[in-house]
């Protein structure tokens, strides 16, 4: 199968040089956004970039959308280098942004649409055609003919994916496309997806999110990043094999006095702390190497004068993977 | 959908369309806000009218008068290209749209071009009705020595106009949070300098040789020459007045069209070039 993306050695720095763009008085501050990323994305993929804000995803997803030039290293998008021939590339790629804004609130939803898939170039009959398709798919027709000002935030990141897919892209890219929607929201956008890129097998999708369940639940494989780096790229499940042979326990407590105190102990490899401010609770999610540490950490919950409400055992889900390779959740 | 009825091979057919898609906004726009035909037509000529009575009040020939509606005539599309065409790509950032714009294949003359033309025909409602009510309130004799040389100069003026506009508004860009600033900052010395609202000759007539240094510099605003040329014609009772002759002026003003929309597409290019090094442009609020 071809590769739809394909990155070497892909880098990316900010700043560190005299800036000649406003704003002036922003502080000159030298960034990796992107350190040395090879990932390469078969056509018909539907593949996941999970990270924490700041870990490079918007800035990939930027270069390959060939609104960004790499520092060092290469990328190609259906065959074409990102930087020596974006114009091909143009053709054949979208992207949809989550709480995107674009667009006039002048305009229906039909000609805002409309307008900007002039800017492909599509005949107007059939745009005007697959975006009457599109609507009714994302059960917006009843909104057609409203002005955009006046859609709710969900209405308006449907209208946001049938811009993005009107133009018949052979790859999209989805940057936290259910950012902030509601459940139904979320779930009709999600549904799309998954109907889109089985139905066209040569189609490629690249989506980063936030949500773990929604990259669990869509993605042909996920590459987890942080920092400029990809820590981890293979399935859902393969990722989440990775961390079976640890044991994961949520742990519920009274207020903990140091909640930073599980350190210490031998056998834990990472965990998570929530306060619970409303429930004065503290929440404990732990990676461990085996069962043997969960008699100290009961220990030290007891010493610090706190008690136990719930212990839970559960089974490795990408949200462990995440946290075993970044070392905190996504929240 | 079939892949090849939406990819365009010829770049003609894609950026004609892309033009009129970026068009379409303005033009609609035009007559979607009632509210905005009360405004941009009947406010304007408040203005107007003032300086009217001033000429009336000073005894000055009847054609001043003329002079005055036409110049607030051209007001409209002076105040476009300075707040709707020269800001635009900077709003348009801040919307988010701008990067979509610069991930799409059509060319940025298009997306430019449409901005312009569609602003041509959005401001044509508000002068349009300057003019008219204008011409009848204050009962304007106009006598249009000739058509075809009058209706080349008002098209070539706005072509340099909005040429100009174009090249304003990447550098806007480049200076992002100043717009309001330099919009600000041109709005009224413009409106003088132009000579919206008197013959750009006085200049010289009141301040003698710097006067004439004056008209030359404002010159380079498409405005001042088109006005300059456009009341020749229109009002040739008043000839003593012009500044420079009218074909010489329409010279004048097709080199002016030629400079700023081939420095306005380089620009347009520099900006672009820089967005991608430096990853500020199509970023909001950066």
């Amino acid at each position: 199968m071809k590769d739809a993306i394909r990155t070497k050695e892909l880098t990316r720095v900010f700043g560190g040089k005299k800036r000649r763009l406003r704003p002036r008085d922003a502080p000159e501050k030298r960034v990796i956004a992107l350190d040395r990323v090879d990932t390469q994305v078969a056509e018909g993929e539907l593949f996941g970039l999970l990270g924490p804000n700041g870990a490079g995803k918007t800035t990939l997803i930027k270069i390959l959308a060939t609104l960004l030039l790499p520092t060092s290293g290469s990328a190609t998008v259906a065959g074409y280098d990102v930087a020596k021939d974006p114009y091909p590339i143009r053709q054949r790629i979208n992207m949809v942004s989550g709480g995107e804004t674009s667009g006039y609130g002048l305009l229906t939803t039909r000609e805002n649409i409309w307008m900007f898939s002039q800017f492909y170039g599509i005949p107007s009959k059939v745009a005007k055609a697959e975006i009457d398709r599109l609507l009714k798919e994302f059960e917006l027709w009843e909104r057609r003919d409203a002005k955009v000002r006046t859609l709710s935030t969900g209405e308006r990141q449907k209208m946001n994916m049938v811009r993005g897919f009107v133009t018949d892209p052979d790859i999209i890219f989805l940057d936290e496309p259910t950012l902030g929607l509601d459940v139904s929201a979320a779930r009709a956008i999600r549904q799309f997806i998954r109907g889109w890129i089985q139905e066209n097998h040569a189609k490629t999708v690249l989506l980063t999110t936030h949500y773990m369940m929604e990259a669990d639940e869509l993605c042909d494989r996920i590459a987890i990043i942080d920092n400029g780096r990809i820590l981890a790229c293979d399935t859902p499940e393969r990722l989440k094999g990775m961390v079976k042979r640890e044991v994961t326990v949520k742990l519920e407590t009274d207020r903990l006095k140091d909640p930073k105190a599980f350190d210490v102990i031998e056998g834990v490899q990472n965990y998570v702390v929530k306060e619970e401010a409303q429930t004065n609770r503290t929440s404990l999610t732990f990676i461990l190497e085996d069962d043997a540490p969960i008699g100290d950490i009961m220990s030290e919950v007891l010493n610090q004068g706190s008690k136990v409400q719930s212990m839970e055992k559960i089974d490795p889900t990408l949200e462990e993977v995440f946290i075993s390779l970044v070392g905190k959740g996504l929240d | 959908m079939n892949r090849e009825d939406a990819r365009v091979s010829n770049p003609l057919v894609l950026n004609f369309r892309a033009f009129i898609g970026r068009a379409y906004p303005r033009v609609i726009g035009a007559h979607r806000e009632l509210s905005w035909i009360f405004f941009n037509t009947l406010l304007p000529l408040l203005s107007v009218a003032a300086y009217v009575f001033v000429y009336a009040a000073l005894g000055a020939p009847a054609a001043f008068a003329g002079f005055v509606i036409l110049g607030g005539t051209m007001v409209a599309f002076w105040m476009n290209v300075l707040w709707s065409m020269a800001a635009q790509l900077y709003w348009e950032k801040e919307i988010g749209n701008l990067q979509l714009y610069m991930m799409a294949p059509m060319s940025r003359m298009a997306l430019l071009g449409g901005m312009a033309v569609g602003g041509m025909v959005m401001t044509s409602t508000r002068a349009a009705a300057t003019l008219i009510l204008g011409v009848l309130i204050f009962q304007i004799v106009l006598v249009v020595v000739n058509p075809l040389l009058l209706a080349g100069i008002f098209l070539v003026t706005l072509v340099a106009l909005y040429g100009m506009g174009m090249l304003f508004a990447s550098v806007y860009l480049l200076y992002g949070r100043e717009a309001w600033n330099i919009s600000n900052l041109l709005q009224e010395p413009v409106f003088l300098g132009a000579g919206f609202y008197f013959p750009v000759q006085s200049f010289q007539r009141i301040l003698g040789g710097p006067g004439r240094w004056i008209a030359i510099g404002v010159s380079l605003i498409p405005m001042t020459l088109g006005l300059d040329a456009m009341r020749q014609l229109l009002f040739p009772e008043l000839l003593e007045w012009a500044f420079l002759p009218a074909d010489i002026e329409l010279y004048i003003l097709i080199v002016l069209a030629v400079v700023f929309v081939f420095l306005a597409r380089r620009a347009l290019a520099y900006i672009e070039r820089l967005a991608k090094q430096e990853g500020r442009l199509t970023q909001r609020h950066l």
